[in-house]
């Protein structure tokens, strides 16, 4: 069965070429893909020195949901069975893509994602940051009717159905992770989560900068509200 | 009267609008789509200026005591309205803008790897 990994990259020419080689142990069957969004340094030229990786230059920046269906893109042409969605800046581990894997052949499942929260299990963070994760926790869960979690989670498993409809229907806001997952939902994928260990990260800053996470929370409720409003696509 | 002179002011205004709307579309600068928006807003602004009586029962029924109000009030509306289609048109562009990005991407790695492959082929390179 035909993997493809995305690594949707903004600026992470400090940390590309580690994460590249750090998914060498992966067997033929895993392609990885590295799509450049837009970036102002060397991410490319790192990304390409590394060898292993298929790069997707931008040129323009689209923001994360938009680098990310590009990946999604790609995987649907080239008939890819299996996405797996890997940050560029070292946070998801390469040992634990066996676990997402095994979480997406279980039967009717569609969508895995690795989730911080399952388990006691390292993950520290501020506390504006828990506490906007914890408010997208409860708005999807009374969308879903159900508990997810790790909705911020970017590391996540695809099946073949999943990657034709987000190469046609991925949220194209800044930070689409929550909107995805009800995006699904509400589209009858079967999501579900597997507990993961992640790395904090390696170098270069994260995208969420605190002055910023107010405007963050109101775009995303915003997305997924309407989201949840509109018709189901499939 | 300074009712009058506005009045007079604002039909003058309106002409004025409506030949920079006119010469814009003359020279192709503006889309006829949008210009005909633009077109609507003078021609209505021009026919309340004129017309007074139908913006003293416009103000009457609006419960406004100074009709010229009522002018002021409908263009701010109208303009509101324009922006509300500028966001809109952004939107789209936006998203336009990102197909192509990704298309153009998805393109330029397809082209690179059958250069390359030509190249180890031993064809003649461009």
């Amino acid at each position: 069965m035909k993997h493809l990994i995305i690594i949707p990259a903004y600026n992470e020419s400090d940390n590309i070429c580690e994460v590249i080689n750090s998914l060498d142990g992966l067997g033929r069957d895993f392609e990885i893909l590295v799509v450049n969004d837009g970036s102002k340094d060397d991410t490319v030229t790192c990304a390409r020195t590394a060898g292993r990786a298929v790069v997707v230059d931008l040129a323009c920046n689209l923001g994360i949901g938009g680098a990310v269906q590009t990946g999604f893109l790609f995987a649907a042409q080239h008939g890819f069975e299996i996405v797996i969605k890997f940050d560029g800046d070292g946070q998801h581990l390469a040992s634990e893509i066996e676990a997402l894997l095994k979480g997406l052949r279980v039967d009717g499942v569609d969508v895995v994602i690795g989730s911080r929260f399952i388990t006691e299990g390292g993950f520290k963070s501020t506390f504006s940051r828990r506490l906007g994760i914890r408010i997208l926790e409860m708005v999807n869960s009374l969308c879903l009717g159900r508990r997810v979690r790790d909705n911020t989670s970017g590391f996540r498993a695809y099946n073949r159905q999943a990657i034709v409809f987000l190469a046609e229907n991925y949220p194209a806001i800044d930070y689409p992770e929550p909107e995805e997952v009800v995006l699904l939902a509400r589209n009858g994928f079967n999501v579900v989560e597997v507990p993961v260990r992640m790395a904090p990260r390696q170098g270069g800053s994260s995208s969420i900068s605190p002055g910023r996470s107010l405007h963050y929370m109101a775009k995303v409720l915003l997305a997924i509200l309407m989201t949840h409003l509109r018709p189901v696509v499939k | 009267m300074v009712f009058d002179r506005l009045l007079v002011v604002a039909s003058l205004a309106s002409l004025a609008f409506l030949f920079l709307v006119f010469e814009l579309i003359r020279r192709r600068r503006l889309d006829e789509g949008y210009a005909l928006l633009w077109l609507g807003c003078g021609l209505f602004f021009l026919g309340f200026s004129i017309w007074r009586k139908a913006l003293d029962y416009l103000a009457e029924l609006a419960g406004i005591y100074y009709p010229p109000a009522a002018l002021l009030l409908l263009l701010i509306l109208g303009l509101i309205l324009v922006m509300i289609q500028f966001s809109v048109v952004i939107s789209r562009q936006r998203h336009q803008i990102k197909t192509l990005t990704q298309r153009l991407g998805l393109l330029e790695e397809r082209q690179d790897r059958l250069d390359e492959s030509q190249d180890k082929n031993g064809s003649v390179k461009r």
